[in-house]
């Protein structure tokens, strides 16, 4: 029986299957909890997938056999926001300014205020590294952190929670500088909490979605480009 | 369908090459969405092949994001000693984030897009 199971525990299909199922189940509690962002599926079918490997004795190398085809995905997926970004670029044009400026300074002031408060606590380079990011979608965010010396999965990890918590600060801030403007909110929302905020901002209508868009995809691209300018200056 | 995939691993491709010959910590995909860009300014249009391909893909783009949050297991040690400095570090750099952006487009786009949207 055990020796089956080493066997069968090999297959890289199984791995695959076993994602897509758990994804499915997740993405169902998602809805049922009325798309609640700390029940987000990603975060949800990560959990249960890592107490199966836990309960079954896999590690992660084994899992990845199979996990890696989608892995390998996750570049033309980037590549493929280009489409998104093309579509509203009527919208980008007529507000170029604001949408660079806001898209810019929010993606180094989300770098440097959590690479520094990690460095005030004491954290060490690499974790740092895997900070960088944070704010950035994740297939960019896995993407910098294999590049600049982070960890990737760690990235990813950490780039959900900024999600949820972008969701939940979202609205106080709204409130506190009295922002009406449903731009404003979207892109303020695709900023700080990628493509979770995006989800979140489509409740505010289909501009503000149209807006979380945008910006997740510009703060990803400037991320990735300023990055690496701003480690070699700072030494990291 | 194939054409489409082949515009997207073709950009990617183009991207990585880029970043591999001028020596640059930028992820080559990164460099092939800015490509790929720049391809549908000078088309004028999406193929609907390529439409297709990527909307396909941005739907199951969580799916994908699955087998790298995974990983997170290899991590337990560090994060059950670290786990309150990383929250804090994410909580307020959002927090200083979300506020300077929504002040920056607030004084420059509101002026503007007030006028529009009052139509």
């Amino acid at each position: 029986m055990m020796a089956l199971w080493e066997h069968f525990q090999n297959f890289p299909v199984l791995w695959l299957v076993v994602t897509l199922i758990v994804f499915m189940l997740a993405s169902w509690v998602n809805t049922k909890a009325g798309k609640s962002p700390f029940l987000h599926p990603v975060l949800v079918s990560l959990s249960i997938i890592i107490v199966v490997l836990e309960l079954s004795d896999t590690d992660y190398p084994t899992y990845m056999q199979g996990g890696q085809f989608l892995h390998l995905l996750l570049g033309p997926a980037v590549v493929a926001l280009a489409v998104p970004l093309y579509d509203n670029r009527s919208l980008i044009r007529r507000m170029l300014l604001p949408l660079l400026l806001g898209s810019a300074c929010g993606a180094v002031v989300a770098a440097v205020s959590a690479v520094a408060i990690g460095y005030w606590f004491g954290l060490q380079n690499e974790i740092l590294l895997t900070l960088a990011p944070k704010s950035v979608t994740s297939p960019i965010a896995i993407a910098i952190a294999e590049k600049i010396g982070g960890f990737p999965s760690l990235a990813a990890g950490l780039v959900l929670i900024t999600g949820a918590m972008g969701c939940l600060i979202a609205p106080f801030v709204y409130r506190l500088l009295n922002i009406k403007d449903d731009s404003v909110k979207g892109f303020v929302l695709g900023v700080g909490a990628h493509a979770m905020g995006t989800a979140f901002a489509f409740e505010y209508g289909m501009l503000a979605g149209a807006f979380g868009g945008l910006a997740m995809g510009m703060t990803g691209a400037f991320t990735a480009f300023l990055l690496p300018v701003l480690i070699s200056l700072s030494g990291l | 369908m194939i054409q489409g995939f082949l515009i997207l691993f073709g950009c990617q491709l183009v991207g990585e090459l880029l970043v591999y010959l001028l020596a640059v910590p930028i992820p080559g995909s990164v460099v092939g969405m800015v490509l790929l860009l720049l391809l549908l300014m000078l088309l004028q249009e999406v193929p609907s092949g390529l439409r297709q391909v990527s909307e396909g893909l941005l739907k199951m783009l969580p799916l994908l994001l699955v087998p790298a949050g995974v990983g997170l297991m290899t991590h337990f040690q560090f994060l059950s000693q670290a786990w309150f400095e990383l929250l804090i570090s994410l909580f307020v750099s959002t927090l200083i984030t979300m506020l300077l952006v929504a002040l920056i487009l607030k004084a420059f786009a509101s002026p503007e897009s007030d006028g529009e949207e009052k139509q």
